[in-house]
């Protein structure tokens, strides 16, 4: 029944209209023939060609990937341990000191973890390169995988746990036949999150990384100081077109499970009635 | 002497405070009221009763303000208020919900309509006193409404609707949230603040004991439409239509074809094998016009030999409804059909006479029951 | 046994890699510099013993704290990065309230996909929505091009490189931060408070304030703070955006460590933004605390 009221149409078409313009104005520019990125001169895709040429970005691109991959599922890994412990392990000595150190890392500017890192791996004399950055975004991405995971765990019926204790299994078979696929969705979305996370770093890349390994987002910003460039107008593209596919993709699949849910559930009351 | 019964709507000067005049509100196709026409007078305790969805809802909050008629005209003390914002009208409603204040003490809840006005200080404080002795809550004065029972909150809500000296009270459903004992207490405190504060009380309700219990005055209402305004005895004892005789009440519903007999009586022919129906009717019926009867279980006596009176049928007890202070006999008849017999039970279980499968008579007077057309 | 394996991994691995390195900033910022590989002294010896334990310790000093009081450079930094954090604080606050209030009254079918609308930035790199601004803001930018052609201003604005671009680009970026938790709170709004209010003699204005603004309090407070932590520390904004007026305390972090290569004064540094987080966090855990004993 209800309806936008004209200020609510208005604050949320400006609204919107300023979180999305800066990045439509940017594909749009992609697309331009001209070096000089402010002025229109007919449309082209040659910057996608320039960007696909370049060796330095797809080398760039390639170990970010690896990265994110690598330190995400670390991450995953780590951070559903974290958030078991802490929500289910109860009092353990140091169990402060174990939850201030995962949420410390949420709050903590990049810049002061980036160099404390550094700090460390210069201290006990560790190359750096992939494994150094790898190593830097597991530890803050755990973080936040173990929250998302957490929250999750927290509203999980203890119940079915302690059914599957009861009909035989171990712990550890309770854990992974009731408990994980439950909270699977939790810790899909907290990998998801590690990898954006990953992916989208630069500062603590940038302390971590040495001369060796350098991650887009390091390449990104190297040529943006100079100023706007076409090239990256077109990387920018692609990857928000990335972002965008992924992220529609996942609320159409999980948009559907939820009618399927829906239907189902109205079946079985149907043939509860019949 | 007996004292004046209170019943401004038998008086033809007397003013209503509330007049609808064929008032119908429509949400895109649904019609929620249906070309309503009623009045409501000043210090009645006036109940609108229905199923929900029935439009009762809607038509307080027209009261309210909050939803505008889409045809008709609402008229408080002879003006129209379509135009009056709910802001600037001397309504106030109590919320289904309460709608109390989270952030605000039970002394602040009652005291925001008042400041409002811009009542002076010394005023305001006398008033929410005077409101927070009236609902016994002075106690709870500087407590947040989550720190209080769900009692005490239906008092806050009352005496913050109150405090502003409203000529109506509209009350939404204002004890459906309580259980059914402190509901019963909560009615007659209800009654008790009407009578002290003089307000006049429209409420809204789907629980007809309720509604019979606080009202002077009962509205039933059926999708959009008002099908009987009467006292409660009168909605209970004449219901106008079988839709009210069923809604209020227990009753059993018999169809048949009229017969009209001498001295004003009736008699309904019902079914096959079994004696016609004997009844008073208070409208012309035709010969072979289809008639209903009404008649509440309570008026049906049951007993093991043939009695003398107008009625009489015969049939096996099927099932038996103890509840204590009464029991409600379901008595099955040769054809099938089931009547419902109710007595008060003055004696113990023990000395009690029927039981299960017993053959018994069920007999009523030509009096008893209504004769309905629909 | 098992129990102690599984929070043994994780708090070991928070340890070494949270709380040592940490620790070693500290040390490092009581040190001094040199032109060393790592180029501070002094670094510790533990092949001497205890005596070269306590020969390392006395060698520590609060040398670059003091240095930090007396180059003035480094106060500013810290006052102008509060300030920045403040302002771009209100601001995000002012720009983004109306839009939580709007996806909060706004018709149930639509709210999802508000609410995906506002999550979807998140997701994408933050360093490509800083620099998308910078084609706009620009001298000869897309917003000067269009107030020229408007026939608005007759001059370009100069905006990229000032603090004006700063505040855009921190309203832009952290925007759903402080929307998220203020649409939370307006979203379990029942909307009976309002027509109470109403009912009671507010305009719809006056019940706004009255009603809306004090309900929504944990929200504005949650979305203020998770706008000014990250802000205050922040070093890609200023860097991008800001002009070489722009001082902020995570760009002279950077600079520091990168450009001067000064180890100990970087980590001095990073030690007193540290503790200047410390009240604005403590603050709001307490907000959330509270916020959770009011709902359970």
């Amino acid at each position: 029944m209800r309806r936008f009221s004209w200020f609510n149409a208005t604050s949320l078409t400006l609204g919107f209209a300023f979180l999305y313009l800066p990045m439509i104005i940017l594909v749009i520019y992609s697309f331009n023939a001209s070096k000089l990125v402010t002025v229109w001169a007919g449309f082209s895709t040659k910057w996608y060609g320039e960007l696909l040429r370049n060796d330095a970005f797809l080398d760039a691109a390639w170990v970010t990937l690896k990265v994110a991959v690598m330190s995400s599922s670390f991450a995953t890994v780590l951070g559903t341990m974290a958030a078991i412990v802490l929500v289910r392990a109860g009092r353990f000595y140091g169990r402060t000191l174990f939850s201030g150190m995962i949420y410390a890392p949420l709050v903590m500017p990049e810049v002061i973890t980036g160099l404390s890192l550094l700090l460390l791996f210069i201290g006990i004399g560790l190359d750096r390169g992939v494994l150094t950055i790898v190593l830097a975004h597991t530890t803050f991405s755990m973080c936040y995988v173990s929250v998302v995971v957490s929250s999750r765990l927290v509203s999980f019926d203890q119940s079915l746990e302690e059914a599957a204790l009861d009909l035989g299994c171990t712990p550890f078979q309770a854990f992974r036949l009731v408990t994980l696929p439950i909270i699977a969705p939790a810790v899909i979305s907290g990998w998801l999150l590690a990898f954006t996370l990953s992916l989208d770093d630069l500062v603590i890349a940038s302390f971590t990384a040495g001369p060796s390994a350098t991650t887009l987002p390091m390449k990104i910003w190297s040529s943006v100081r100079l100023g706007v460039s076409p090239e990256i107008n077109a990387l920018s593209t692609l990857m928000i077109a990335i972002v965008a596919v992924g992220v529609i993709t996942a609320s159409l699949v999980s948009k559907r499970a939820a009618v399927k849910q829906q239907k189902d559930e109205r079946a079985a009351e149907r043939a509860e009635a019949a | 002497m007996a004292l004046d019964a209170f019943a401004p709507w038998e008086d033809p000067n007397a003013d209503p405070i509330i007049h609808f005049q064929n008032v119908t509100k429509r949400f895109g196709d649904f019609t929620a009221i249906d070309d309503l026409t009623i009045d409501i007078y000043e210090k009645e305790f006036f109940a609108l009763l229905g199923p929900s969805g029935c439009g009762k809802t809607t038509l307080m909050r027209m009261l309210a303000g909050f939803e505008t008629p889409t045809e008709g005209t609402i008229l408080l003390q002879g003006q129209n208020i379509a135009p009056v914002p709910p802001n600037k009208r001397a309504v106030n409603m109590m919320f289904q919900s309460y709608a109390l204040f989270p952030h605000l003490s039970v002394w602040e809840n009652i005291a925001f309509g008042l400041k409002r006005d811009g009542m002076a200080k010394n005023d305001i404080n006398d008033r929410v006193d005077e409101m927070l002795r009236l609902t016994r809550l002075e106690t709870f004065a500087r407590r947040k409404p989550h720190q209080i029972s769900g009692g005490q909150r239906q008092r806050v809500a009352l005496a913050r609707s109150l405090a502003k000296h409203p000529k109506l009270l509209l009350l939404d459903e204002p004890l459906g949230a309580l259980d059914k004992k402190l509901r019963q207490e909560t009615q007659f405190e209800l009654m008790d603040i009407q009578e002290k504060t003089g307000t006049t009380f429209v409420i809204v309700t789907h629980d007809q004991e309720e509604a019979m219990t606080v009202a002077s005055r009962v509205a039933v209402m059926d999708h959009g439409k008002i099908i009987q305004v009467a006292t409660p005895d009168a909605i209970y004892e004449t219901p106008n239509s079988t839709y009210v005789a069923d809604f209020i009440g227990d009753v059993n519903l018999i169809e048949g074809k009229a017969t009209s007999k001498d001295n004003d009586k009736l008699s309904i022919a019902w079914a096959e094998g079994q004696p016609e129906i004997v009844g008073t009717p208070t409208t012309e019926f035709g010969n072979g016009q289809t008639v209903h009867f009404a008649i509440r279980p309570e008026k049906v006596a049951i007993s093991a030999e043939k009695p003398e009176a107008a009625n009489a049928l015969q049939g096996k007890i099927l099932d038996i409804a103890y509840l204590g202070n009464i029991s409600t006999y379901h008595v099955e008849l040769a054809g099938g059909q089931v009547i419902k017999a109710q007595t008060a039970n003055n004696r113990r279980l023990s000395r009690r006479t029927f039981t299960w499968e017993d053959n018994v008579w069920l007999s009523f007077t030509d009096t008893a029951g209504v004769l309905l057309e629909r | 046994m098992r129990r102690l394996t599984l929070i043994a991994i994780p708090y070991v691995w928070l340890l070494a890699l949270f709380l040592v390195p940490f620790l070693i900033v500290f040390k490092i910022a009581l040190s001094d510099s040199a032109l060393a590989i790592p180029p501070y002294v002094p670094t510790l010896d533990l092949s001497e013993g205890w005596a070269g334990f306590t020969a390392f310790l006395s060698e520590l000093d609060f040398e670059n704290f003091v240095w930090l009081t007396e180059d003035d450079l480094y106060w500013k930094a810290y006052l102008s990065s509060l300030k920045i954090a403040v302002i771009s604080t209100v601001l995000t606050l002012i720009v983004g309230y109306p839009i939580a209030y709007g996806m909060a009254r706004a018709p149930q079918e639509w709210r999802a996909t508000l609410l995906m609308l506002v999550i979807l930035p998140f997701w994408t790199s933050f360093l490509i929505r800083v620099y998308s601004w910078m084609g706009i803001l620009s001298q000869e930018g897309y917003l000067n091009q269009l107030l020229m052609s408007l026939g608005l201003i007759s001059e370009p604005l100069i905006i990229l490189n000032t603090n004006t671009a700063v505040y855009i680009g921190i309203v832009y970026t952290y925007l759903p931060f402080m929307i998220l938790p203020i649409y939370s709170a307006l979203e379990k709004l029942d909307e009976s408070l309002l027509e109470a209010a109403e009912d009671l003699g507010c305009s719809r204005f006056t019940a706004f304030w009255l009603v809306t603004v004090p309900l929504s309090k944990q929200g504005i407070i949650a979305g203020s703070f998770l706008v000014f932590i990250p802000t205050l520390g922040e070093f890609v904004i200023p860097s991008l955006l800001g002009g070489s007026k722009t001082l902020m305390i995570g760009k002279v972090l950077w600079e520091e460590f990168f450009s001067n290569r000064d180890w100990p004064v970087a980590s001095a540094v990073a030690v007193i933004l540290l503790l200047i987080l410390v009240i604005p966090i403590i603050l709001f855990q307490r907000n959330e605390q509270k916020q959770r004993e009011a709902e359970g």
